[in-house]
């Protein structure tokens, strides 16, 4: 079941408007996040992709207070979580946000449990910290989320550690942990990069399944195309700290128009016909101390043109598909051998 | 169970211990020139009476024969009469052993009682000016002397100021309670004796603070990095992504964390305070096994070193027993295995 098509929303979730921040260091800041502006509306699916280092996690982690304090600085931007400006929010006011309005998973499982806390304390520490309910009352609650998660025995698992449990069991606690709560949005990072090809799709299904039936807006972040494209409603794909593309899941798909989208599609090798060689991109993510002028894919890209050197390109198109690129669509149209470079 | 399976191999292992000081300290006290009879009889003694104290004390028989009458007095708790106090040895350390004990239970719990929570602030507030302090106390802790350290504080507290006692473990004037568990502070509770139990709290401060603090800058330091490794890791992520206080995230979900790293260090500092306590009981004239160790050295009294030194080293092997069940405590993975 491919759910496509941008379901019209009532009210958002999260609405980051042309967030920028750096990172100061001592060689100068680095710009991790520049200009970038995602909504997503209640109940709805989306999708950021693009290269370990774009600043995918880094726009959910500024839009949720969790990066470290004082190595940062905001630049411009705001960021809108159900009405809360969580910028300007301090600590205690983000923990009240946190787990009861925003839920994070990570990617790493083995060791995003505690290891000494078993694992229903785990659980009902999170329950009881946001809702009025007792021990009992939050057991009990645990152990429904965990059932749904299609863990069985849940009663016997809530008396483990986590080193007793396998990495797919251990994120399935970790899901259980970010819906117990019952979060209006659920930003899964990475969520199955550190699993077996086999578990991944369970995983994913857990959540989708789950944010389907209870109107949760789910953020999947992710560098690989293929696993977020069979979830998600919208797709953003970002390149060094840029949104690049943003439309519906299918159409950015069919009619990927930024050659860096392009080129990320012929990664895949779903998309390429048996035998024929796999394409990588040629070249590295910018320095983003030092990062190129005009379009930041331009050194990368078969495309470029005076312009793109000289001139930042700004996401325009309809809302059904944006792209920041001032050759858009020509790579569709040319053959491959035929790009300028 | 887990637990048998620690134990019954380490309460083995401590009779090859105790027999193997046995044997290295009998034969240091035979090596060592000087000769405990004249020590005894005095130095204008005639040979005859040498010969009669040789006799008595067994010296005049062959080495091989007086290592096994020492074993087998040893297996029966007898571990000789002291050649000072003629007391039997056993009965010393009864008598001086409850004192050190005492001091260095307070001592380690003043250092864990400061140490923890100053470690735990200076990894939270990480070049803070918490963590400033913390690092320049901890520095100092380590580095300074005990009898510097000591001497210093008498001289602050009790010379110049009068506030407390520099000396003894009671004022005089004031009758020690009745010897239950030989802790001066617990038996005068026990009897209802509160100015006994003031005097002995009061007494205790300065030998207590003096022995603690440089386990305290150690357990300080030790704490202060697990506490910044443990609270980069996934899990204190995930706690702060749920929502949950700041107190909690610290002290439930990172300290108790913390703490596995630092329990071998606690074994450490307990072995540490048993040989900072034979320095700190001679500054402040404290009647404990330090001050007993110290003066029977000085006589070469060989009977009451090596009790002494036999009764350290089960200490030492019980230690390190008591900190792998504390590992077990706080470590599930080890627990359950």
């Amino acid at each position: 079941m491919m759910t496509t098509g941008t379901a019209e929303p009532r009210g958002q979730a999260l609405a980051i408007n042309n967030l920028s921040l750096e990172f100061p260091t001592f060689s100068g800041a680095v710009k991790a996040l520049d200009d970038v502006s995602i909504s997503v509306g209640k109940a709805e699916i989306v999708g950021i992709v693009g290269e370990s280092g774009c600043g995918k996690s880094v726009t959910t982690m500024a839009a949720t207070g969790l990066l470290p304090k004082g190595r940062y600085r905001v630049t411009g931007g705001t960021v809108r979580l159900f009405g809360h400006s969580t910028l300007s929010m301090d600590d205690s006011q983000l923990q009240d946000l946190r787990g009861k309005v925003v839920s994070t998973i990570f990617q790493e499982p083995m060791n995003a449990l505690n290891p000494t806390i078993r694992i229903g304390r785990q659980l009902t520490d999170v329950i009881m910290r946001h809702e009025e309910v007792g021990p009992a009352d939050a057991r009990r609650i645990a152990r429904d989320i965990l059932a749904d998660m299609l863990i069985g025995e849940p009663e016997r698992v809530m008396n483990l550690y986590p080193f007793e449990l396998s990495g797919g069991m251990r994120q399935r606690v970790l899901i259980a942990m970010a819906f117990s709560c019952n979060p209006g949005l659920i930003i899964a990072d990475e969520p199955t990069t550190a699993l077996d090809v086999t578990v991944q799709a369970v995983i994913l299904r857990l959540i989708q399944n789950r944010a389907r039936r209870t109107g949760t807006a789910v953020i999947f972040i992710s560098h690989n195309v293929a696993v977020v494209s069979q979830l998600c409603d919208r797709l953003y794909v970002m390149y060094a700290g840029r949104i690049v593309e943003h439309g519906a899941t299918r159409t950015v798909l069919e009619t990927p128009q930024h050659p860096y989208t392009q080129a990320l599609l012929r990664c895949l090798p779903e998309r390429v016909a048996p035998k024929q060689e796999l394409e990588a991109i040629p070249g590295a993510v910018p320095n983003l101390l030092q990062p190129p002028s005009g379009c930041y894919f331009q050194p990368r890209c078969k495309e470029a043109v005076e312009q793109c050197r000289s001139q930042t390109p700004q996401l325009t198109g309809a809302d059904g598909q944006q792209v920041a690129c001032w050759r858009r669509g020509v790579a569709v149209e040319l053959p491959e051998q035929g790009g300028r470079r | 169970m887990a637990i048998t399976r620690i134990i019954v191999p380490r309460l083995i292992l401590l009779l090859f211990v105790v027999l193997g000081v046995a044997v290295i300290t009998f034969t240091i006290s035979h090596l060592i020139p000087g000769d405990p009879a004249r020590m005894i009889a005095g130095d204008r003694a005639s040979a005859e009476t040498l010969e009669n104290v040789r006799r008595n004390l067994g010296l005049d028989r062959p080495v091989v024969e007086q290592f096994t009458i020492y074993i087998g007095n040893l297996l029966q708790g007898d571990l000789g009469t002291s050649l000072r106090t003629n007391r039997p040895v056993a009965a010393d350390i009864r008598t001086f052993l409850p004192a050190t004990l005492e001091l260095g239970t307070v001592a380690l719990f003043i250092a864990i009682c400061l140490g923890v929570p100053l470690g735990v602030l200076s990894a939270v507030y990480k070049d803070g000016p918490i963590d400033q302090i913390a690092r320049t106390v901890s520095v100092c802790g380590i580095s300074m002397p005990v009898f510097w350290f000591g001497l210093i504080l008498i001289y602050v507290f009790y010379a110049k100021f009068q506030i407390l006692p520099g000396s003894g473990r009671l004022a005089m004037g004031i009758v020690a309670p009745e010897r239950i568990t030989g802790f001066l502070l617990i038996d005068s509770l026990l009897q209802g004796r509160f100015d006994a139990f003031r005097s002995a709290l009061y007494h205790i401060i300065l030998p207590g603070f003096v022995l603690a603090f440089a386990n305290m800058g150690v357990i300080t330091r030790q704490i202060r990095a697990s506490m910044l490794d443990v609270l980069q890791e996934d899990y204190i992520r995930t706690a702060r992504a749920s929502g949950l206080r700041k107190g909690m995230i610290i002290f439930n979900y990172a300290l108790r964390n913390a703490l596995i790293p630092s329990i071998t260090l606690l074994g450490l500092a307990l072995g540490d305070l048993l040989y900072g306590a034979v320095l700190t009981e001679t500054i402040f004239a404290w009647p404990g096994m330090g001050t007993y160790v110290v003066t029977s050295i000085q006589t070469l009294d060989f009977p009451a070193i090596m009790g002494f030194t036999i009764v350290a080293s089960i200490g030492y092997v019980l230690i390190n027993l008591l900190v792998d069940l504390a590992y077990m405590l706080a470590d599930p993975q080890i627990r359950e295995v």
